[in-house]
C-alpha cells in the first residue's frame, strides 16, 4: 500500500464537545502504531449530530461513514489495504446514502462537513466564489433583481423578502453604506449559523461581499456571539485569508468595487439579535431598540444606510448567483420559495441540521426525520421559532413547515430551530421561563416588556401555588394581550407567545 | 487596584480609533485581565471622551461582561429549552449542590466561577456547557464531575 489513507473527522465545536478531538489524536496514534501513511483532514460536521463523533474513510473515492465512534472502536475498523470493514458496529456505509443525509436537498449547506473550513483551495474547487463571480460582472440592479427573482425572505426569522430590503438600501444615497451580518444566533435551538461560520466561513464573506456589490456598501461587520468561541476564530482566520487572496479588499475581481468585513464580538445580551439593538451595541452603547422608521436600510448603523441580514440569509445568495434565481425558486412551497435550514434539538432521537426544501410537515420532521424522543417516550410539545416561539402540540403536527401555514396555528418558523420535549415536561414551568427569560432579557427601553414581563413571572407563580388561580389566569391572559399590543419590538411583543400555547394547549399544567 | 489603570488606558487607547470602540475595548480589558475592574469606566470613558455613566450603563447592559474577579475557571451551564428538555434544570441542582454556589458565585477556593448561559448553540447534543471556551455536550452528572476534578 502507497497510498495515503484519507480520514475525515470533524472539527466542528459540537463534534469536539462529545470527543470528536480525541478521536483524531486516536486516529493518529493508531496510523502511527500500525504504519499507516495517514491524511488527516478535519472539516465541519455533517450536522447528523446523533452520530457524531462521525469519521469518514475515503474507499476508491467514496467517503464511508463510521459513528457514533470511540477511540477504543478503531482496532479492526482499516485493514492493512485500507478498507473499512462493514461489519464493525458502527458502520453507517457512504455518507451519502445515510438516510437522514439522502433525503435532504442540501444548498446552503452544500460543502458543510465536506470540506475544511479554511481550506480556500477546498472552497473554490467545490464551487466556492461562483456567486460572487458572477455578481462581479452584473449591476447592483442586476443583483437585487435575481434575488427578488429568488424569493428568498430572511432567515432570520422575521422572513421579510431580501431583495426587497437591498432595493432600499441601493436607493438610499449616502457615501457610506454597510453590510451588517446578524450572527446574534441567541434562539435556543438553532445552530445553523454556526454551522456556516465554523464549517463553511467564505460562504458567509460571499454573501456579504455580493451584498456590498448589490447596494454599494463597502463595509461589512459581522456582529458575532461571544457565546461560539470557535466561529469568532475561525471567522477572524477567514476574513485575513480571504482579504489576502483578493477575495476581499479595494478591487474585487476587477470589478471596481470594494468591499471589506471584520467581526464584532456581542456581549451575551439576547435583545441584540434585534437588529436595531444590535445596530446600538455595534455603536458601542446599551442595546437599546430603537424606534422603527426609520429603518435601518435608511438610517443604520452611525445613521446611514444598512443592510441588515442573518447568516443564512447571506450565506443563501451565492448559490442563488451561482445557480441561478429560477434554480433555487423551484424549490419550497407558497410564498416560501427555497430551501429551509430546519435545526431539530432537545428531546429528540436524531437531532441535526436537516436543510430541506419548505413544505414538508412538523410531523414528518420529528418522527420521520428526528425518530421521536431521545428518551423514548411520547412527545408533549414542540417548540418552534425559540423562545419566543408557541409550544405546538401534535395535534398540530401535521402543519406544513411554511411561514405562513405555521403563521395560521399561532406560531412561527422563525430561524428554522425546533425543540421537541417528552412527555415529562411540565409546561407551566416552560410558560414560566418564558416570562423569566424576557425579564432577563428586557432592554427595559418600553413598559410592556421590562414591567409586564416581571408580573408575568409573579403571576404565573401565584397560579401554581393555587393563588386565586382563575382570577389570575384571566390576568395573566390580559397581561399578554399588552405585551403583544404595547411593547417596542418583538422580545416583548412575542414573549407571551409561548405563555398563551401553554394556556391553550396545555391548561392542565398552567 | 490602581495598578490596572495604565494596562486598561494603554488598552483604551489602542482601540480608541475603532468606529463604535467601546465594546472591544471592554473585550480587550476583560480578556486581559479576567474581569473588568472597577477603575474600568472612569480610564476608558477618559480615553473615549464619554461620560463615566456611559461607560458603567454599556458595562452593566452585558451579561458577559464582569465586573468581579472570576475564579480560575468559568463554568457556563446553558439553561436554555433545549438543554432544559434533556434534564439541565437537575444538571444545575447538582452542580450548585456539589460547588456549594449559586449562579453568578465562585467557590471559595477560588477555583470555579458558575455562570447561566441562554444557548451555547450545541443544542442537538443538549445538554451543554462550556469550560472557559472548551464546550461540552450530552453532559451527564458523572461527565460534569469528571470534567469539574
Amino acid at each position: 500500500m502507497t497510498d495515503a489513507i484519507v480520514i475525515h473527522v470533524p472539527a466542528d465545536s459540537a463534534a469536539r464537545s462529545v470527543g470528536a478531538d480525541a478521536l483524531a489524536r486516536a486516529v493518529h496514534a493508531h496510523a502511527t502504531k500500525n504504519d499507516w501513511p495517514l491524511d488527516l483532514r478535519r472539516p465541519g460536521s455533517r450536522g447528523l449530530y446523533w452520530l457524531e463523533p462521525l469519521m469518514e474513510v475515503e474507499v476508491d473515492g467514496k467517503r464511508v461513514a463510521f459513528g457514533p465512534l470511540s477511540p477504543a472502536e478503531l482496532d479492526g475498523l482499516i485493514d492493512t489495504n485500507g478498507r473499512a470493514d462493514p461489519s464493525h458496529r458502527a458502520y453507517l456505509g457512504p455518507v451519502d446514502d445515510i438516510p437522514a443525509l439522502a433525503r435532504q436537498r442540501r444548498l446552503t449547506f452544500e460543502r458543510v462537513g465536506v470540506i475544511e473550513p479554511l481550506a480556500l483551495d477546498q472552497y473554490e474547487r467545490h464551487g466556492g466564489f461562483g456567486g460572487l463571480r458572477k455578481a462581479a460582472a452584473m449591476s447592483p440592479q442586476e443583483i437585487i433583481d435575481e434575488v427578488k427573482v429568488s424569493g428568498l425572505r430572511g432567515r432570520g426569522g422575521a422572513a421579510f423578502p431580501t431583495g426587497i430590503k437591498w432595493q432600499t438600501v441601493l436607493d438610499t444615497p449616502s457615501e457610506q453604506k454597510y453590510v451588517v451580518c446578524n450572527a446574534d444566533e441567541g434562539d435556543s435551538g438553532t445552530f445553523a449559523d454556526r454551522m456556516i461560520m465554523e464549517s463553511d466561513p467564505y460562504l458567509l464573506l460571499e454573501g456579504m461581499a455580493i451584498a456590498g456589490m448589490a447596494t454599494g456598501a463597502t463595509r461589512g461587520l459581522i456582529y458575532l456571539r461571544a457565546e461560539y468561541p470557535q466561529a469568532i476564530a475561525t471567522m477572524n482566520d477567514a476574513i485575513v485569508r480571504a482579504t489576502d487572496a483578493g477575495w476581499l479588499g479595494g478591487d474585487i475581481l476587477q470589478s471596481g468595487r470594494a468591499f471589506t468585513c471584520e467581526v464584532r464580538v456581542a456581549a451575551g445580551s439576547y435583545i441584540c439579535g434585534e437588529e436595531t439593538a444590535m445596530l446600538e451595541s455595534l455603536e458601542g452603547k446599551r442595546g437599546m431598540v430603537r424606534f422603527r422608521p426609520p429603518l435601518p436600510a435608511v438610517k443604520g448603523l452611525f445613521g446611514q444606510p444598512t443592510v441588515v441580514n442573518n447568516v443564512i440569509s447571506l450565506a443563501t445568495v451565492p448559490t442563488i448567483l451561482a445557480r441561478g434565481a429560477q434554480h433555487y425558486q423551484n424549490f419550497g412551497s407558497g410564498d416560501s420559495r427555497g430551501t429551509l435550514t430546519l435545526q431539530l434539538a432537545g428531546n429528540v432521537a436524531r437531532g441535526g441540521l436537516y436543510e430541506l426544501p419548505f413544505g414538508i410537515t412538523l410531523r414528518e420532521v420529528i418522527e420521520d426525520l428526528g425518530g421521536g424522543t431521545a428518551s423514548g417516550r411520547p412527545v408533549r410539545a414542540v417548540q418552534a421559532g425559540g423562545p419566543l416561539g408557541a409550544f405546538i402540540p401534535p395535534a398540530h403536527f401535521d402543519t406544513p413547515m411554511d411561514y405562513e401555514a405555521f403563521k395560521q396555528i399561532g406560531g412561527m418558523l422563525g430561524h428554522g430551530g425546533l425543540v421537541v420535549f417528552d412527555d415529562r415536561t411540565d409546561m407551566g414551568a416552560l410558560a414560566r421561563f418564558a416570562m423569566e427569560f424576557c425579564a432577563i432579557e428586557s432592554c427595559g427601553k418600553c413598559t410592556p416588556c421590562r414591567i409586564g414581563a416581571r408580573r408575568g413571572v409573579e403571576v404565573i407563580d401565584r397560579i401554581r401555588a393555587g393563588d386565586n388561580a382563575p382570577a389570575n389566569r384571566e390576568l395573566l391572559g390580559d397581561l399578554c394581550q399588552t405585551m403583544i399590543d404595547g411593547s417596542l419590538c418583538a422580545l416583548g411583543g412575542m414573549a407571551p407567545f409561548p405563555v398563551q400555547s401553554v394556556l391553550e394547549h396545555f391548561s392542565e399544567d398552567l | 487596584m490602581s495598578e490596572h489603570v495604565n494596562h486598561i488606558r494603554r488598552l483604551a487607547t489602542e482601540h480608541a480609533q475603532v468606529d463604535g470602540a467601546l465594546l472591544p475595548i471592554l473585550h480587550a480589558v476583560q480578556s486581559a485581565i479576567g474581569y473588568l475592574p472597577q477603575e474600568t469606566a472612569a480610564t476608558v470613558a477618559d480615553v473615549l471622551n464619554l461620560s463615566r455613566a456611559d461607560v458603567h450603563g454599556v458595562i452593566t447592559f452585558y451579561h458577559l461582561f464582569r465586573t468581579t474577579e472570576p475564579g480560575k475557571h468559568t463554568l457556563y451551564m446553558c439553561r436554555a429549552e433545549a438543554c432544559q428538555s434533556m434534564g439541565a434544570n437537575a444538571l444545575a441542582d447538582h452542580v450548585r449542590d456539589k460547588l456549594s454556589i449559586d449562579w453568578h458565585e465562585t467557590t471559595s477556593d477560588g477555583r470555579v466561577s458558575l455562570e447561566p448561559i441562554y444557548c451555547l448553540g450545541n443544542c442537538a447534543c443538549a445538554p451543554a456547557v462550556m469550560v472557559d471556551t472548551t464546550l461540552h455536550g450530552r453532559v451527564t452528572a458523572d461527565r460534569l464531575d469528571e470534567i469539574l476534578d
